[in-house]
């Protein structure tokens, strides 16, 4: 099956400073996909600059195509067809995500009106029907509020329902729970599961937060200086990572139940994007680093159906998974 | 919502009487009418006459409260140099300085605001370079340098308008032009600034994630919010109509509020200085007030907030 | 157990808050009622969302603000008035650290000079002992003395809050109040961190009090945990214990809400309604409108903290000691 959105080798640096060093991913249709990564892993920018919505200071150069057809320097106003129109996206801080001097009417009317062939009073019932969706009650007076009138979930909800305005394929959703309380987090990620459900949409959720994307996603891609660094299907990431990052990071997850373990810290820090290492970047931080490692950048390699990872070690796991299912 | 205008207005008025107040003690404390008026040689009896006619000599809180009760009977006082009533001295200005502040605000507006759009929307450009250095030059030079360059430039050197006067429009020229300039650079500053941070917030990207078309991000999305600071300025522009171009008046010897307020200064008329002054505090109050109320309709986060109380 | 180094008994502190510009100001309980005993060497770890009021509890048990009603005891005597000498020097034992290093520094001094003001402010030892102790304290939270010559803004955010928890010990407290202090980091950094203060508080023999809106964060590192809601604790038992049979449907709802590597949300019990809001405080029990179990009574009778069993109590009138065995 093709690739609803295929992307390629994209680069993205700012001001001659690389953040992205070359992703390759690709999101089939109605699928969840995970990018976790710490901040600056280039999570947020792979969909930032596949979108066209990076400042202009930002070079960026490669592929992404939505279904076959280019968007990277693709003319402006077919990019604004694609943007919630196919391919949606909410993001972080409920507070500032929506123009606070507009209604909600006129937030959400805007998205309807660009995306939709609606008319008349059909926009407002249209809005009326997305806001009842998302679950913010007595929805026909509550057009009517600003935005400071809500509270960060219900501003979150909003937001999904202006992001299902355009019947999108893709919802890309950018770390919607970060700024949200426990209790409101299971809130926002059970209505993104179900609109998930009901609308068929292809899903990139984006979080620093590992069981989050564990629990939400079918396909998990870890990020790590602006590449990724291990993809695999959510649970077998989560049982059995490879790369030893993804697995410094599920070690330095602390347990909810269970006998408590000392938490497996990663040494260090995340290098300057200025300084990058030459070889693999996470060398420097990691436990099991050889000689090679400095080197150059090892290539995202698969090692399994539907895994890729992108170590030098991962050679050698690859060889015991083959001898292990050779015997 | 009343109690909010109760304390608004009420603050309004103290400022109005705390600068009345001020302008008064100052005036009285910093050099004596009657010399100022009749001159170093006159003899020391009319110099009495003088004090006693205009009250000088009574105790200076017994003035005070004398000006104040005249001004609660609608009562300005009279100028000491020609006796007629301060505020007809005053309001008969009044045209001549608008002719310069009314046009030369509209000036401001339409030059200082879309330059300072449009070098937030290119920051970075040659464009934007140019159009704050041109800002940061129009803000930091004086008035009076400024004029005085115009003057040299065009009336000097090529000759093409008067140095100064109030002949026909074309005297008007150079001292318009002088005012809009300042105002225009601190407007294009602000606006670019405010237009900048706006640009920053997420809300911005929200827009342009569902696909509103760049134009209509800005229109819609952007100018609403960073008019909100702009506001701000053009009150305080608003406040300087009628006395905003003291220095302009006098470098062009224009007959306007502003060279009155000098004339009647150096002279110690403490009644047209008292008038002049009034009416400034008051048209600066007023625009703060209307500033105030601007926010209310332009920001419903602090509209929202009294109608819901 | 080790006898309590601090005893909170039934604090209460409340806000005038306006609502808006013209609005009438209204009282806002922050903290109603909350009693905590925190024995020496311990930590608690005070957990509940934003407007629980465990910030607000977290600066009057370190005597930032007064409470309304309501003790503190430190090492079994009562907190001094603020500003006298006996204040100095209790406050000297106690410390705290908050989420945001870059603000509890100042930008435009070295690191160390930030460690060492403590001891120049409390006059600890001589010049050269200062010095000599500012370099064990970066050796103890992992930094060398070329992280102190820098400024905070060459630091990273996990190298900051060593820095902050540095300053902290410079006195040798015995209690250390930690609000939020890894919330802003990044999970591998955290890790780091929390190791660290596991660590510090075995070596040094601290007492803590650990504030986060993290169930995992404050499972790792706290001995009793307590679980706060609109400013009332609704449930406290030890750690372990807790979280893994949690009694209170509110605790129940939070520990569920957890996201966890390895499972799937089935089964996840997910709240309706709105984060809690301190203005408008529910009658009864405060969490009785999320409540997926509350009956009648929840609307209308406050729930005491009760004993469970050993060290468990609960606020509710639905988890009573003999229905609780009985269900089980």
């Amino acid at each position: 099956m093709a690739a609803l959105v295929n992307i390629q080798d994209l680069r993205v640096a700012f001001s001659g400073v690389p953040v992205l060093r070359g992703v390759d991913l690709a999101l089939q249709k109605g699928e969840a996909v995970g990018l976790v990564g710490e901040s600056g892993s280039g999570k947020s920018v792979t969909w930032l600059s596949a979108l066209g919505l990076l400042p202009r200071q930002a070079t960026v150069t490669g592929s992404v195509r939505l279904d076959g057809r280019e968007l990277l320097g693709a003319p402006a106003s077919e990019l604004d067809q694609v943007r919630g129109g196919r391919i949606a996206m909410i993001f972080q801080d409920p507070a500032s995500a929506l123009n606070p001097v507009l209604t909600i009417r006129k937030q959400l009317c805007e998205a309807l009106a660009l995306h939709r062939d609606l008319q008349g009073n059909a926009v407002k019932a249209e809005a009326r029907r997305l806001l009842d969706l998302v679950g913010i009650p007595d929805a026909g007076r509550r057009l009517e509020a600003y935005p400071h009138e809500f509270s960060g979930g219900q501003v979150q909800r909003i937001m999904i329902a202006m992001a299902l305005a355009g019947n999108p394929d893709v919802l890309i959703a950018d770390e919607p729970t970060t700024a949200l309380d426990a209790t409101i987090q299971a809130q926002i990620l059970e209505l993104l599961s179900s609109i998930r459900r009901e609308f068929a949409m292809a899903m990139v959720l984006i979080s620093h937060d590992l069981g989050v994307v564990a629990e939400n996603c079918d396909r998990v891609a870890v990020m790590y200086a602006g590449r990724i660094v291990e993809q695999a299907p959510a649970n077998q990431l989560f049982a059995d990572p490879v790369h030893p990052y993804a697995q410094g990071l599920i070690g330095a997850l602390p347990p909810l139940d269970g006998p408590r373990r000392r938490l497996t810290a990663i040494p260090g820090t995340v290098p300057d994007p200025a300084k990058m290492p030459d070889g693999c970047a996470f060398a420097p931080r990691c436990a099991m680093a050889a000689e090679a490692c400095n080197l150059a950048a090892p290539p995202l390699a698969p090692i399994a159906n539907d895994r890729v990872v992108a170590c030098i070690r991962a050679e050698a796991s690859r060889r015991a998974l083959l001898g292990i299912a050779a015997e | 919502m009343g109690r909010y205008l109760a304390i608004r207005f009420g603050r309004a008025a103290l400022t109005i009487v705390l600068v009345v107040t001020f302008a008064f003690v100052v005036l009285r404390l910093s050099g004596d009418p009657a010399l100022m008026i009749l001159g170093p040689e006159a003899p020391p009896e009319v110099l009495a006459a003088f004090r006693k006619a205009w009250g000088l000599d009574d105790p200076i809180w017994f003035q005070y409260l004398d000006y104040f009760g005249a001004i609660a009977k609608g009562e300005l006082g009279r100028s000491m140099r020609d006796g007629r009533p301060a505020i007809e001295l005053v309001l008969e200005r009044i045209p001549a300085t608008l002719a310069l502040t009314l046009p030369a605000f509209f000036f401001k507006v339409a030059l200082g605001v879309p330059a300072g759009i449009y070098a937030a929307l290119h920051r970075g450009s040659a464009i934007d370079r140019a159009v704050m250095m041109t800002a940061v030059a129009g803000f930091t030079v004086p008035s009076f340098v400024l004029a005085l360059i115009l003057v040299l430039v065009f009336a000097v050197q090529l000759g093409w308008l008067p140095s100064g006067g109030q002949d026909s429009w074309r005297h008007a020229i150079l001292p318009i032009a002088t005012l809009s300039l300042g105002g225009a650079a601190v407007l294009a500053r602000f606006t670019r600034s405010a237009m900048l941070e706006v640009l920053g917030q997420p809300y911005i990207r929200t827009a342009s994630a569902k696909g509103v078309p760049w134009r209509k991000v800005v229109t819609s999305h952007a100018l609403p919010n960073a008019a909100i600071p702009t506001v701000t300025i053009l009150g305080f522009m608003v406040g300087t109509l009628i006395a905003g171009a003291v220095v302009v008046e006098s470098v062009f010897s224009w007959p306007g509020v502003g060279r009155l307020l000098v004339v009647a200064v150096a002279n110690r008329d403490l009644a047209v200085v008292q008038c002049i002054l009034l009416l400034v505090a008051m048209t600066m109050v007023t625009s703060n007030l209307v500033v105030d109320f601007l926010y209310g309709f332009l920001d419903p986060r602090l509209r929202a907030k009294g109608a819901h109380a | 157990m080790s006898p309590p180094l601090v005893e909170v008994s039934a604090i209460s502190r409340s806000y005038s808050m306006r609502s808006g510009m013209f609005g009438r100001a209204t009282a806002v309980h922050a903290v109603d009622g909350v009693s905590l005993t925190i024995p020496k060497g311990e930590t608690l770890g005070l957990v509940g969302e934003s407007g629980s009021g465990k910030s607000t509890t977290g600066r009057i048990v370190l005597g930032l603000e007064p409470p309304d009603r309501g003790e503190v005891r430190f090492d079994g005597k009562p907190m001094a008035a603020p500003g006298t000498p006996a204040w100095r020097a209790q406050r000297a034992r106690m410390q705290m650290i908050f989420q945001d290093p870059l603000g509890a520094l100042d930008r435009r001094l070295p690191v160390a000079t930030q460690i060492r003001e403590p001891l120049d402010i409390h006059g600890i030892g001589t010049p050269a002992m200062r010095d000599e102790r500012v370099r064990e304290l970066l050796r103890a939270v992992e930094l060398t003395p070329a992280h102190g010559a820098r400024y905070p803004g060459a630091l990273s955010g996990g190298q900051r809050q060593r820095i902050v928890l540095a300053r902290a010990l410079a006195t040798n407290p015995d209690f250390l109040v930690c609000d939020e202090p890894v919330s802003a980091l990044d999970v591998s950094i955290q890790a780091q961190v929390v190791n660290l203060l596991c660590d510090l508080q075995a070596q040094l023999s601290l007492t803590l009090l650990f504030i986060s809106h993290d169930l995992r964060v404050v499972r790792q590192i706290s001995n009793i945990v307590a679980v706060m809601y609109l400013g009332r604790i609704v449930e406290i038992g030890s750690a372990d214990d807790l979280f893994a049979r949690p009694e209170h449907p509110y605790t129940q709802a939070l520990v569920s809400a957890s996201p966890a590597p390895g499972r799937r949300s089935a089964g996840r019990i997910v709240l309706a309604g709105d984060p809690p809001n301190p203005a408008a405080r529910p009658q009864g029990c405060a969490f009785h409108p999320r409540c997926p179990r509350a009956i009648a009574r929840c609307a209308s009778e406050v729930p005491a903290l009760s004993t469970l069993s050993g060290d468990r109590q609960v606020a509710c009138h639905l988890v009573t000691g003999a229905q609780a065995r009985d269900a089980a």
